[in-house]
């Protein structure tokens, strides 16, 4: 590893102990993985990956994911507008609370919105009466994703919507722009990024949610089984090859999911202008 | 914030109509109230619902202490090796130039878009009966799957990123003037890292050994694939937590959730001491 001169210690210390540790945590094991799919041949990989309850597996994942990142767009944009730009009660615990998702564990989330969605439960029973069941159907997942992935848009459009430059909108004031004007052709465009970046980090997160949905999910096999359970099926069935071989298709999106995310974030910080 | 006169605010004084203003803070207020505060109240209200001595009884029960002692047992490993590992990765990264630091960087954050079942699965195929070196292990008395190391590799899997996250970018905007002040001025290296380094980052530390706790105790997927669910044995809260539910014994399960959610809460509290903090030594530098 080539680096330029720099008069600080700890280089080899430091890079010895983060590669070290890397590769025994993290590169050897997924390496383990790519090999294991190795041992398969191409039609076997394919014949696993077609497979009718494999496929049901990932459309339920993708679209309840896709889902609820939309709908967390406009909640977390509306939660993060009304932090930065207006006077709140009790704004100091509304805005701690916003993390609960990041520090509660997935599977006390899971059975307590198991809970409250139930057709009995708190908000379960009020739409039962409405004719529409939540929990152990495709929509309780999307509730449980909607959970896991708000805090993800809220902090990510927060900041950039702080750092606005109010003399634009200003100026756009005094040229006489309504205020829809000016937030449409002012305000909105420079968080584009930033709330695209809060998407994909939900949607990434959500494809691959196991102990927030789990609970609420239903697990009927083709109609609400997500991809990490299947996972988890084939593996108490000792079918390692067939958990292998989806377990390497979610770990490529993930590393596309990653991609997009890192490209996403360097056009934030272009058109914020930051570092 | 409070400071800039915006716009739209302007418009929103008497006269101009201030319904957009009360229309988006009531549905801010509305959707966490729903969606945030009303299961962490859930959680408690489940939890006493059947009164004060089921609730006792429930979390003073044997398989709960050993849940708990697992729990804290896989806290106490991983916290200060992933604590460990972030400050000389933020160290390498922060200070240093060289080729492949995109891709270290990258390496680094993988563990957080890579789903929990995934990061379970990887050391089942390395460590479990039918993996690279399971059978090896096994022999020799020393299991990893289905034992305690086991979960404590998953743990550190899934907790790798939180403290190296917190310190590159902090480390980065801090800059290395005063530590290479102190080197060239003849200070030891180790001088140098617990006088001038340390106090800088402290705050940042915090934060990322605060988050990387909760996730430690409270993870779930990654545990579950490699756990085998031993009770007494290898079941920590959050499988207990699972255990209980799929029992039908709601009210145990949520008791012992409420353990977890007191986490939370206590993280919650924890994070937004020192991110106060953290604003505060920040205003005292620049002042």
């Amino acid at each position: 590893m080539k680096r330029s001169f720099s008069i600080l210690p700890g280089f080899r210390l430091a890079s010895g102990i983060t590669l070290f540790y890397l590769s025994l945590l993290v590169l050897i094991p997924l390496c383990a993985l790519v090999w294991k799919t190795t041992e398969l041949s191409l039609g076997e990989l394919f014949a696993t990956l077609t497979n009718s309850r494999v496929l049901a597996s990932f459309r339920v994942s993708i679209l309840t994911a896709l889902a609820a990142a939309f709908i967390n767009l406009f909640l977390g944009f509306v939660i993060a507008w009304v932090l930065v730009r207006y006077p709140m009660p009790m704004k100091r615990l509304f805005d701690a609370v916003i993390d609960l998702p990041f520090a509660l564990p997935t599977a006390v989330a899971g059975i307590v919105l198991a809970a409250l969605y139930a057709p009995d439960g708190w908000i379960g029973s009020f739409f039962t009466e409405l004719g529409i069941r939540i929990a152990y159907t495709p929509l309780g997942i999307v509730v449980a994703l909607m959970f896991i992935g708000l805090p993800f848009v809220v902090r990510t459009v927060e900041p950039v919507l702080q750092d606005l430059d109010s003399q634009l909108e200003e100026a756009a004031q005094s040229l006489g722009a309504s205020p829809w004007t000016i937030f449409r052709r002012v305000l909105f465009p420079p968080l584009v990024p930033a709330l695209l970046t809060g998407f994909a980090l939900a949607f990434a997160r959500g494809l691959g949610e196991y102990g927030s949905v789990i609970f609420i999910a239903g697990n009927m096999p083709m109609v609400s089984e997500i991809v990490p359970l299947l996972i988890i099926t084939k593996l108490e069935q000792y079918d390692y090859a067939g958990a292998t071989a989806i377990g390497l298709m979610m770990l490529v999106v993930a590393f596309i999911m990653l991609l997009v995310i890192n490209m996403l974030q360097a056009w934030t910080r272009k058109r914020t202008g930051k570092l | 914030m409070q400071t800039q006169t915006l716009a739209l605010d302007r418009l929103d004084q008497p006269g101009a109509g201030q319904w957009p203003r009360y229309v988006l803070t009531g549905l801010a207020i509305i959707i966490i109230s729903v969606f945030l505060l009303l299961p962490l109240a859930a959680v408690l209200i489940e939890a006493f619902s059947e009164g004060w001595d089921l609730y006792l009884q429930a979390i003073t029960d044997r398989y709960t202490w050993e849940a708990i002692k697992l729990t804290l047992l896989v806290a106490a490993v991983v916290v200060p090796l992933n604590t460990v590992f972030g400050i000389a990765a933020a160290w390498m990264i922060a200070r240093f130039q060289f080729t492949g630091r995109g891709a270290l960087t990258t390496l680094i954050d993988l563990p957080f878009s890579i789903s929990p079942v995934i990061a379970g699965l990887i050391f089942v195929l390395v460590f479990g009966a039918q993996g690279w070196f399971g059978s090896w292990f096994a022999e020799q008395g020393f299991p990893i799957i289905f034992a305690v190391p086991g979960i404590i590799l998953a743990t550190l899997f899934v907790t790798v990123p939180f403290v190296a996250r917190e310190l590159i970018p902090l480390m980065q905007e801090q800059g290395s003037e005063e530590e290479e002040a102190a080197i060239a001025l003849g200070a030891g290296s180790w001088t140098m890292f617990w006088k001038i380094t340390l106090p800088k980052i402290k705050w940042g530390l915090l934060y990322g050994i605060i988050l990387c706790n909760a996730r430690a105790m409270g993870e779930f997927g990654a545990v579950s694939v490699v756990s085998g669910h031993i009770r007494g044995k290898t079941n920590t809260l959050p499988l207990h937590v699972e255990i209980l539910y799929n029992e039908y014994n709601f009210t145990a399960a949520f008791a012992v959730a409420s353990l977890l959610a007191g986490l939370a809460i206590l993280t919650l509290v924890l994070k937004s001491l020192v991110e106060w903090q953290q604003a505060r030594s920040l205003e005292r530098a620049t002042q």
